[in-house]
């Protein structure tokens, strides 16, 4: 048994940097393959309703007539699956998370896509 | 003989991250028995398994648990996959030993720091936390994920990790077990965690074994039982032994889970040298059709999965028996005789995941 062994450890936090980000200013730096949140190119979009049918939390659905895809982000679970299945790639993760939000209908975000060429 | 008094402990409680309730029988201020309660956070994960195929449901299953979510994850395609006859890469099985032990690191850092919350050394407790921090930017780096990372798939994983990456993981490694090294010291012999922990809630090897105890708290009573040593994944061409404590008492699960961090960090070095080259996943083809058990060791312990396939994309079903609901029975067989400011202790010491248990 021995007296005070973090003794050491305490001093070189004492003296040594903060082992914290000075967050605000510093921000966090995320790496190239956090998962942040799922993204549409409408561009690409074939509304295919893949991602819809593959999603394990239902979280997208897609509306073929009227070229929409909507997603809820407190449903999804950033797993990448959607992402995976996409045969047009046109769906990505972006770095950064969902921002919080007090009101549950901002998290259901709608994408129109571009109007059919007849 | 004094009056006895019953006094109810938990689901919520300062120093219990998990809803476990004890209703616990008092005589004065010593223990005389223990019921526990169950069921507040069952979310029916279980079940799922017939509404979502057998793809999806590996992101599913890998939430039941925020701590061990690789390895429920890596134990739900292992079943699915030996149901299949799917034989993955060698580069994939090595990965997920690799994953695998940086979640044990990971597990054991976070436990010792709540272990040193729950008999008040705080400054402990934050400095375990932060050594984590690092391993967590590791799976964050490799997956994408700090917590759930979605990288198992049946037939293999998601992601690879090149060889640039795997070696200067490496490099950080070390400076991991650098800064646990003085951490562990203070766990093994200073006065306060000795005074603490040394002969609280002992359990001998008979009783360990009868009991069906798993995991470190089996290991700390002086059985060398692992299911690492099945050789699942990669670890059939690793060199460990599991690691075994004599006195089953407090300090003695410590001293494993400690000691298991070195033996984690060592694995996960013979797997960056190991490690060989090629893709990660092999194409699936076809539906789930008979069923399968099969047992991992997941930082708390042994856990068991069945899984059951009708031919269809949907199985039949699927049962995780998780450490922590072994381990219940020992902790109910520790409790009676120790001091009611014990049981915190206590109950950590089984490192319990009530979420894992409930589902």
């Amino acid at each position: 048994m021995a007296f005070n062994v973090i003794g050491k450890t305490v001093m070189k936090s004492l003296f040594g940097k903060p082992a914290t980000a000075m967050y605000p200013v510093i921000k966090n730096d995320f790496y190239p393959l956090t998962r942040g949140a799922i993204e549409l190119d409408p561009a690409n979009c074939i509304f295919c309703n893949l991602c819809a049918k593959r999603c394990p939390t239902e979280a997208i659905e897609v509306s073929r007539p009227d070229r929409l895809w909507t997603i809820n982000r407190t449903r999804c679970i950033v797993c990448n699956f959607c992402v995976d299945v996409c045969p047009r790639d046109c769906l990505t993760t972006v770095r950064q998370y969902t921002a919080p939000m007090t009101d549950k209908s901002a998290a259901v975000i709608t994408v129109q896509g571009p109007a059919k060429e007849s | 003989m004094g009056e006895r008094t019953i006094i109810p402990f938990g689901p919520q409680h300062p120093v219990l991250p998990e809803p476990l309730h004890l209703d616990l029988i008092l005589e004065d201020e010593k223990i005389v028995g223990a019921v526990p309660s169950i069921g507040f956070i069952h979310r029916g994960l279980e079940k799922l398994v017939e509404k979502r195929d057998f793809q999806e449901m590996a992101f599913v299953i890998e939430r039941i648990c925020g701590i061990c979510s690789f390895i429920h994850g890596q134990g739900y395609v292992q079943t699915i996959e030996a149901v299949m006859g799917v034989e993955i890469p060698e580069r994939a099985k090595y990965l997920r030993s690799f994953w695998g032990e940086l979640s044990r690191v990971h597990s054991h850092l976070l436990w010792l720091g709540l272990m040193a919350d729950a008999f008040g050394f705080e400054s402990l407790f934050m400095h375990c936390w932060r050594v984590r921090e690092k391993v967590l930017d590791i799976f964050e780096e490799t997956t994408g994920g700090r917590v759930i990372f979605s990288v198992c798939k049946v037939g293999g994983l998601w992601k690879n990790v090149d060889g640039d990456t795997l070696r200067r993981i490496g490099g950080v490694l070390k400076d991991v077990d650098k800064d646990i090294r003085p951490l562990a010291d203070v766990f093994m012999r200073d006065y306060t965690v000795q005074k603490r922990c040394v002969g609280l809630g002992v359990l001998t090897k008979e009783e360990a074994f009868q009991l069906g105890a798993v995991g470190p708290m089996l290991r700390a009573s002086g059985v060398a039982m692992d299911a690492r040593k099945l050789g699942y994944a990669a670890y059939g061409n690793l060199e460990f032994e599991p690691v075994t404590e004599n006195a089953g008492d407090c300090q003695a699960r410590i001293a494993v889970r400690v000691r298991e961090i070195y033996q984690a960090l060592d694995i996960m070095r013979q797997c960056i040298e190991k490690m060989p080259g090629g893709e990660v996943a092999t194409t699936v083809k076809g539906n789930p059709q008979g069923e399968y058990l099969s047992r991992l060791e997941q930082p708390r312990g042994e856990a068991v999965y069945y899984g059951k396939g009708n031919g269809t994309k949907y199985l039949d079903r699927f049962r995780v028996r998780t450490p922590t609901f072994a381990n219940l029975i020992p902790l109910l067989h520790i409790i009676p005789g120790c001091d009611l400011a014990d049981v915190p202790l206590l109950a950590l010491t089984i490192d319990p995941c009530i979420s894992c248990t409930e589902r």
